[in-house]
């Protein structure tokens, strides 16, 4: 069992975090909190799946075929953005990002593709051409490498292009010899921070200027910078306010944000568990694969329109009465829904509303998190609240320790404990069990009215489910009563503004400083606006703080 | 590159053993005896295959009361009967925690596969490696890595100098990886090397080039980081070198038929061990073709989330829910697992078995190492592991014993299998684990 010293305890309350897990020898504690500074990080990052395949869309288009696997990500301080720090590649996964660059570079250069997106005619396609491959490279390498190619990298392209189409007669196969070189490049793989002398204070380092162009465009578009904020940062334009602001504007208001908003979302609600997860179909026939699919979308749906297009406030998506469904969902919600619009055409993705007395509202209600967090047959109380609390609240719950006895959980059967309560309750009744569970199991058991595929139910083995609880000491009932008290909770707007920073950033910030302090205000103030909280980070000094170990001046 | 004298292939054939159905002519590149390569009296290559089970074999009740040769296998074993001969089964050992906490699912494996028990951040240098530094060199892929439930972080292979690796988890991808267009048949009459493989290696050093611009700015953990990437792209210019050179002929290899589309991940334990099997076929060819030398694979993670059909709890929740029955003296539920995944080691043995190479099969010139996460499941134990190996390292290890080493270190059935293979350590682990003792009784 955790002891638990007075540090830790000052630490929790500081955090203002739920007493009833301290009382019992147990402490929730704010999950950047938990860990002490680490010394030897790496600053540099992997770029994520969605990024690589972000950056491919943006740079030639949606019509290229991103097909094969990545390496797995790892999770670190709630964000696979942040376990990018500590992401190697293994001799497996260069592998696979060379298939994958060969796949992407045939395509680039194919008869379909060439005349869009190669800018300039070879005098004869069967040899080597090195006035177009130096165009070719020069424009699409700077895209890639995220900065404009030094002449030797070109020289080195120019040569792989040129060995390439003399040994095969083919100008294009040696360009996609090249691009697929590029595109294994630790350069484009990895995001290197890169620092330099501080001309405004003498002695000390501040980010380059296109190191700052890369974190500010991953914040924002989940990509690397465009040809515009590239051109900005060679002329310097991000080391000072005004260019800055200018860049922020430009960005917040392109379509581009929206994919940053996705990608964020869908790494702070933890997503990528979809692919290990599945439903017994025994139980639950109609959650089907696709319904898997379009759960996360119907939530990236109901964010995006919520935060990115309506700008509201970021409290209601937990309370929000609107949502996007297709058929299937709204079979497994068992709603009605009919898929045409007025004048009779089809429609796949349609706006709904629930109703004022519905029990269902916001996305915590919804397939990607109820059913997300729930084992393939029955529903886990435990394993919700774990995740609302890590997730959307930023808080850690320990581990449980090894020997327990589960004896009254499993048993579905027992005459007296009939409902996952009542189990629930039995097992807490058991000491060493009881500090956890009072943090995990009240937030939820309010839950409890979806089975483990999001289904709505009110009874289990023919009782009524009790769906009361508290979070924080504030009493609800049932899941709208949870989705408030989630609303009114100030640890869920902290919570996002950690996680917003550490997306682009790819560590936490420190959350003791003015700097931070003013972010929040800010966020405060725009009543909650998100875009407005990524426009803060992005605007404000301690994003492109110096890293504690970081690439030397130049 | 080995030619053929008619001579030779007379005397392959007379000798016997080496002429088996269907490949006589190749077996005539080995000698008389069929132990060693004809041509340079080389001996057949030594393998070594990781396969991971989650949550242990059951409480007590494993353990044979009999050390030696004359055991009786316990029931969770009984599939492995009609290979009781060709395998060591080992009791007793325990990972010592030395003051860390059991981070359950990871700290016991950490400590008998590295040797060392310490925060979560440190997994380096896992027996399959050590073992892989010395009998992998040379060969297309360093190793392999599978995993049968769909997670590809279901492995506990790490390199020294990089963290855990991460595994295929679709056989039809793992079979284009070594059988697609890029795998040459090392026992094809013609040999051409591809352009496009020539064009993609020299193409490389383009990267490389770029390593020392990348380098000399970055801090101490950046560049480790990059120094991994560059240990992958020296692998990946290895394995174009090595397709670019005509193949030493290998008898024994054959191309797997390829296996069908994949179906949905699904949380079954069959459709795991359904796949285990392709796997299973996949990794044997691969060995037996001189892709690779190295393989492991995982069921699963530790914690397991396999179901049984029609039942709601995984393998995981069953062993911490699931009540001993008294009489049977472990949890039934459970045990069904460990059954199934036990049927399927004895599957795996059998793909490596039913390859004949000169006088010895596949599996008598391999170890295949089986191991857990944890000791009696019901308290996720670091007590009393369950090991098993099977095959003779191609003779170097005495088979068809139970060799109980109750509160010893478990890091010495590791250190075992490293001397049958022949890595240069005289000891090995970290403080408790530390151990320079092999379990001799198996060694020959």
């Amino acid at each position: 069992m955790k002891t638990l010293n007075r540090v830790t305890l000052k630490r929790a309350l500081a955090v203002g975090i739920s007493l009833a897990g301290i009382a019992a020898g147990y402490q929730v504690f704010a999950a950047d909190e938990a860990k002490p500074a680490a010394t030897e990080q790496p600053t540099s990052l992997r770029i994520s799946p969605s990024q690589y395949r972000q950056s491919i869309t943006d740079i030639f288009g949606s019509s290229i075929a991103i097909t094969g696997r990545f390496e797995p990500e790892t999770r670190d301080e709630g964000l696979m953005a942040v376990g990018a720090r500590t992401a190697n590649v293994s001799d497996s996964g260069l592998e696979r990002y060379d298939d994958l660059a060969r796949g992407i570079a045939l395509q680039v250069v194919d008869e379909r593709h060439r005349a869009t997106l190669i800018s300039c005619k070879p005098a004869n396609a069967k040899a080597a051409d090195e006035a177009c491959a130096r165009k070719f490279i020069t424009e699409t390498g700077r895209l890639l490498y995220r900065r404009p190619l030094k002449e030797d990298e070109i020289q080195n392209q120019i040569k792989v292009a040129g060995d390439s189409a003399d040994k095969v007669h083919d100008f294009y196969a040696g360009l996609s010899t090249s691009l697929s070189t590029m595109l294994v490049s630790p350069n484009f793989l990895f995001r290197y921070k890169v620092v330099e002398a501080d001309p405004a204070h003498a002695g000390q380092k501040r980010m380059d200027s296109l190191t700052k162009a890369h974190q500010l465009s991953f914040l924002l578009w989940n990509a690397g910078p465009d040809d515009k904020l590239i051109e900005a940062a060679v002329k310097g334009e991000l080391q000072n306010k005004a260019g800055l602001q200018r860049q922020v504007d430009r960005m917040v208001s392109s379509p581009r944000l929206e994919a940053g908003v996705r990608a964020f979302f869908s790494d702070m609600l933890t997503f990528s568990d979809f692919e290990v997860m599945s439903k017994d179909p025994a139980f639950f026939p109609r959650y089907t694969l696709k319904v898997k699919d379009e759960s996360q979308e119907q939530t990236l749906r109901t964010i995006v329109d919520h935060v990115v297009k309506r700008q509201g406030d970021y409290r209601d998506l937990f309370t929000t009465r609107n949502t996007f469904l297709t058929r299937s969902l709204a079979a497994l919600y068992d709603v009605p829904l009919v898929e045409t619009t007025d004048n009779g055409q089809p429609m796949h993705w349609q706006p709904y509303t629930y109703g004022e007395n519905d029990p269902r509202a916001g996305i915590l209600a919804q397939a990607s998190f109820v059913a997300l967090h729930s084992p393939a047959g029955r529903t886990s109380p435990t394993g919700r609240g774990k995740a609302l609390r890590e997730a959307i609240l930023c808080q850690m719950v320990p581990p449980p320790p090894g020997n327990v006895d589960f004896k009254f959980v499993q048993d579905t059967t027992n005459p007296v404990y009939k409902t996952t309560r009542d189990r629930l309750t039995a097992h807490r009744s058991e000491a060493m069990c009881a500090g956890c569970h009072k943090i995990t199991d009240p937030i939820g058991l309010a839950l409890e009215n979806f089975d483990s595929s999001g289904g709505f139910r009110t009874t289990e083995n023919g009782v009524q489910i009790d769906t009361t609880g508290d979070l924080s000491g504030v009493k609800f009932d049932g899941p709208i009563g949870l989705s408030k008290a989630i609303h009114d909770d100030p640890a869920t707007v902290a919570c996002v503004a950690k996680r917003a920073f550490a997306f682009g950033a790819g560590r936490s910030p420190t959350t003791n400083s003015d700097d931070w302090k003013q972010i929040e205000r800010g966020f405060k103030d725009s009543n909650y606006n998100f875009v407005t909280l990524l426009r803060q980070i992005a605007l404000s000094d301690m994003f492109y703080a110096v890293p504690t170990q970081t690439v030397a001046a130049k | 590159m080995t030619t053929m004298h008619r001579r030779r292939v007379l005397k392959g054939m007379m000798g016997g053993a080496a002429v088996t159905v269907g490949l006589p002519i190749l077996d005539c590149l080995l000698n008389e005896s069929g132990t060693a390569f004809a041509a340079t009296g080389k001996e057949l290559p030594t393998r070594f295959v990781t396969w991971f089970w989650g949550l242990g074999l059951g409480e007590q009740n494993w353990v044979p009361k009999e050390t030696g040769a004359k055991y009786e296998l316990p029931p969770q074993l009984q599939s492995l009967k009609p290979i009781q001969h060709k395998l060591n089964l080992f009791s007793g050992g325990q990972v010592f925690l030395d003051g860390q906490a059991n981070n359950t699912h990871f700290t016991g494996v950490q400590g008998h596969m590295t040797g060392k028990v310490a925060s979560a951040a440190e997994y380096f240098g896992s027996v399959d490696t050590l073992i892989g530094d010395v009998i992998g060199k040379g060969t297309r892929f360093r190793s392999l890595e599978v995993s049968c439930d769909g997670d590809p972080k279901a492995c506990w292979s790490a390199r020294m100098d990089s963290g855990k690796l991460s595994a295929e988890v679709s056989p039809l991808a793992l079979y284009t990886r070594i059988f697609g267009p890029e795998f040459k048949d090392p026992n094809a009459a013609e040999f051409v090397p591809d352009p496009a493989v020539m064009v993609r290696r020299s193409a490389l050093s383009a990267v490389s080039e770029e390593r020392k611009d990348l380098m000399q700015n970055l801090g101490a953990a950046d560049k480790a980081k990059l120094d991994n990437y560059f240990t992958a792209l020296r692998s990946l210019e290895q394995k174009l070198d090595i397709q670019l050179q005509k193949p030493e002929p290998l008898p024994a290899c054959s191309k797997p038929k390829a296996p069908d589309e994949e179906k949905e991940v699904s949380t079954l334990a069959v459709d795991a061990m359904a796949r285990h099997n392709l796997f299973a076929q996949l990794i044997a060819h691969a060995l037996a073709c001189g892709q690779t030398r190295v393989a492991n694979l995982s069921i699963t993670q530790g914690m397991s989330g396999l179901r049984k059909e029609g039942e709601p709890s995984n393998h995981h929740t069953y062993t911490h829910e699931e009540p001993i029955d008294p009489v049977l003296g472990y949890q039934p539920k459970a045990a069904w697992f460990q059954m199934l995944y036990m049927k399927g080691l004895y599957d795996f043995a059998m793909a490596m078995d039913g390859i004949q190479e000169g006088d010895k099969t596949l599996l008598d010139r391999s170890i295949l190492y089986a191991y857990t996460d944890h000791g009696a499941p019901r308290l996720h134990s670091v007590r009393n592991y369950p090991f098993v190996l099977l095959g003779s390292a191609n003779g170097r290890m005495k088979t068809g014993l139970h060799v109980a080493d109750p509160g010893g270190a478990a890091t010495r059935v590791g250190f075992t299998a490293m001397q049958a293979m022949g890595v240069p350590l005289n000891s090995w682990g970290v403080n408790s684990n530390h151990v320079s003792s092999p379990l001799s009784d198996v060694l020959v």
